[in-house]
């Protein structure tokens, strides 16, 4: 190779610049805080009946359409959450369940519903990921919410998200993102989620995050089969009356607590969250390093302005080598 | 760009413009425009597999991931050049770039195909909308800032062209400052095109999920500069029966070879490092098209590391072929094979989907023969004898 030894330096000059100035001190982004307010939901699998009202209501206040996945168009019948479908119940069916040999609900070879709706992360990466503010954290109640008239739908959102929660309408030609935003419209009229306003065992149910972990951790730690009260609808208001059941056999984990720095809607179940689709995730938001990585890099503008500024000094030396010949030829 | 270090000035070809090879050209463009015309007025889903499983196909996959790294010749040659203040590689510099201007043009272009809401598209660029914490906002940016930088540095083609001396000769006077411009803007997009995976986390195989993704992403993108540049000097020196400058190529060559070996010590260290090495010994897809992707790489630096091989057309055209086959498998399989959002997902993309991107090629390559015939872009003496010989 004919390049010399003193121009290779002053090109690696340049390229050292810019990881010299990458690495120095940029602080590594934590995850984000949940608001002391912040709003959400508690799903309780155990609870849940399968009666799918929070799907009909969602639809209904929502003004969505109706989706088949059955050769009779008779009723609504989404199979997952779509551009059409912000939120569904799934059944999953374990060991024999599968061949029609099924058990009690929760058990061994039985069967579990899990609730399929945004889980409105505290670190969300849809939010991280949106080139253009679509995606907000609003810095009160927590809610993710998404904004058609900002949104230019580059889908980035739906790629990033870790629990494939915002959809995108395929089929119009003046499509948006859909996602529940928790109902957050129906919010001044004094109403709440209507998935948990609906529900008749209290399954999913509304209100102040920390009031919610609250429960959540009371349940986990009652003792299987210990008649226990479960209010229903709004826990902070109690606008309902509550119930008497017996408590299932919790798994000792609320998922939402920890996953990606955590959900603002907790989930209960006595089946692996695993085998209900949702899935093992770290503590770690993966927005939070996404941006250390980016503030790493371009923090300031300090290292491409460094890399630019030696860049201009190489290329003006160079360039006007290059001028000089021209000129002599003429 | 401003004169060169004694070699003869760039001229245009001339010849006819219309051929059978045009000809076929302008009909697959048009295909892609019928396509077009029916993905907008009746959604995406119409004329694509997308879903939303599978959000990105290969509209950003290809045409603007892969076609964005294919259309680095401009900004290899142009560090070379420089930076590394190579002028021997001066000849190359406008052929290289119009290709590059091209290629970013059209993947600039083919966003708006693939964005949902193009009509907000300008919202990137807006305060107040635009959101800096956004890998995606970073490539937007650099790369839209790097389309308007490079058509500055193919002005003077234009201004050769009409006359237009005094223009020229002031824009001379800031081009320094244009090419660093141009060399700055794809470092960071190059690079930030593999940092838009690090927020999708585990839906990414470890094979490919890293924190080097930009380091990764950057020296392929710059190898595969390169090999374009020795594919487009092959190929146009076939097609317009021009002598092939194999001097130059050979050295460019070795120059790859350095860049590539680089290359394959940091993605196999960081496999290592990771722990992740050992998913690709496992029997499956990832595993299967993580080898065709490093083969893809390992294959060019074992015929580039003979220098006998350098100075051959044919190994030369072979290796530059399979470098840029291997970006191109490196982005499908980190975008794609690699990406798993959960069960039940499937996307390969439909017929019209690929007559889109095949209508995108066609529409640069006939760009591309267009205005070598029309504006000083190949160098000089050659140029003469290649119309000499058309006679």
């Amino acid at each position: 190779m004919t390049i010399s030894r003193r121009d290779f330096l002053k090109g690696a000059l340049a390229g050292s610049a810019l990881l010299a100035t990458g690495t120095s001190p940029a602080e590594a982004r934590p995850n984000k805080v949940m608001p002391e307010e912040a709003l959400g939901l508690l799903y309780d699998s155990t609870l849940c009946i399968g009666c799918k009202a929070c799907v009909s209501a969602c639809k209904e206040v929502n003004n969505m359409p109706p989706e088949f996945s059955v050769e009779d168009q008779l009723w609504d019948t989404p199979r997952d959450i779509s551009g059409k479908t912000l939120n569904v119940i799934k059944v999953y069916e374990d060991g024999t369940c599968k061949t029609g040999a099924c058990g009690d609900k929760d058990s061994e070879n039985g069967f579990a519903f899990m609730k399929v709706s945004c889980l409105h992360c505290v670190d969300p990466s849809c939010v991280s990921a949106c080139p253009v503010s679509a995606m907000t954290k609003d810095p009160v109640t927590g809610i993710v919410g998404y904004d058609k008239s900002i949104c230019i739908g580059c889908r980035y959102c739906v790629a990033a998200c870790p629990f494939g929660v915002p959809r995108f309408q395929y089929d119009k030609a003046l499509p948006q993102i859909s996602k529940c935003q928790l109902c957050r419209h129906r919010m001044g009229e004094g109403k709440y989620a209507a998935c948990a306003e609906v529900c008749p065992t209290g399954a999913t149910l509304y209100g102040k995050v920390k009031d919610l972990h609250a429960e959540a951790k009371r349940r986990v730690a009652l003792k299987p089969g210990e008649e226990t009260v479960f209010p229903r609808g709004n826990i902070n208001t109690h606008d309902q009356s509550p119930h008497t059941a017996k408590a299932a056999k919790y798994l000792p984990q609320i998922y939402g607590e920890k996953e990606v720095g955590g959900t603002q809607m907790l989930k209960l179940s006595a089946m692996p969250f695993e085998k209900l689709g949702m899935p093992k995730l770290p503590e770690r938001s993966f927005a939070a390093t996404s941006e250390t990585m980016q503030h790493t890099l371009y923090g300031g503008l300090i290292a491409p302005l460094a890399f630019l500024g030696v860049l201009t000094f190489v290329a003006k030396r160079n360039v006007k080598n290059d001028d000089d010949a021209g000129d002599e030829k003429k | 760009m401003s004169a060169s270090h004694n070699h003869p000035a760039p001229a245009p070809l001339g010849g006819s413009l219309v051929t059978p090879t045009t000809t076929l050209l302008a009909i697959l463009v048009a295909i892609a425009g019928v396509i077009l015309l029916v993905r907008f007025l009746f959604g995406i889903g119409a004329v694509t597999n997308v879903n939303d499983g599978y959000t990105w196909g290969i509209w950003v996959v290809y045409d603007v991931v892969i076609g964005s790294a294919l259309a680095c010749g401009g900004y290899s040659v142009a560090l070379l050049v420089y930076i590394f203040n190579k002028g021997d590689y001066h000849p190359m510099i406008r052929p290289a770039l119009l290709a590059s201007l091209f290629g970013y043009t059209l993947a600039g272009a083919g966003v708006i195909f693939d964005l949902g809401r193009y009509w907000n598209f300008w919202h990137i660029f807006w305060p107040g909308y635009a959101q800096i914490n956004s890998v995606m906002f970073e490539v937007a940016v650099c790369i839209t800032a790097y389309i308007i930088v490079m058509w500055i540095e193919f002005s003077p083609a234009f201004l050769e062209k009409f006359g237009l001396k005094d223009i020229k000769k002031k824009l001379n006077k800031a081009l320094f400052f244009i090419i660093a411009l141009g060399i700055l803007l794809p470092s960071m997009h190059q690079s930030s095109l593999g940092s838009l995976l690090v927020v999708f986390g585990y839906q990414i195989h470890p094979l490919w999920q890293t924190m080097l993704l930009p380091l990764i992403y950057l020296i392929s993108a710059l190898t595969m500069g390169f090999a374009v540049v020795i594919f487009e000097a092959c190929v146009a020196s076939s097609g317009f029966k021009r002598p092939l400058e194999m001097y130059l190529l050979g050295k460019l060559s070795q120059v790859m070879w350095w860049m590539l070996t680089a290359y394959l010590i940091v993605r196999v260290v960081d496999l290592v490092v990771r722990g992740a090495i050992g998913t690709a010994f496992v029997f499956n897809i990832e595993a299967f098209m993580f080898w065709i992707e490093m083969a893809l790489f390992i294959a060019p630096m074992v015929i580039l590391s003979n220098a006998d091989s350098r100075k051959q057309p044919a190994k030369l055209f072979v290796a530059a072929c399979s470098l840029m086959l291997a970006g191109f498998i490196l982005r499908i399989n980190s975008f794609l094979v690699g990406y798993e959002t959960g069960p039940g997902w499937h996307y390969f993309p439909s017929v019209s989907e690929i007559m889109v991107s095949i209508g995108m090629i066609a529409f640069e390559v006939l760009a591309y023969i267009v205005l070598v015939r029309y504006l000083p872009v190949l160098s000089g003496n050659t140029a003469q004898s290649a119309i000499a010989s058309n006679k």
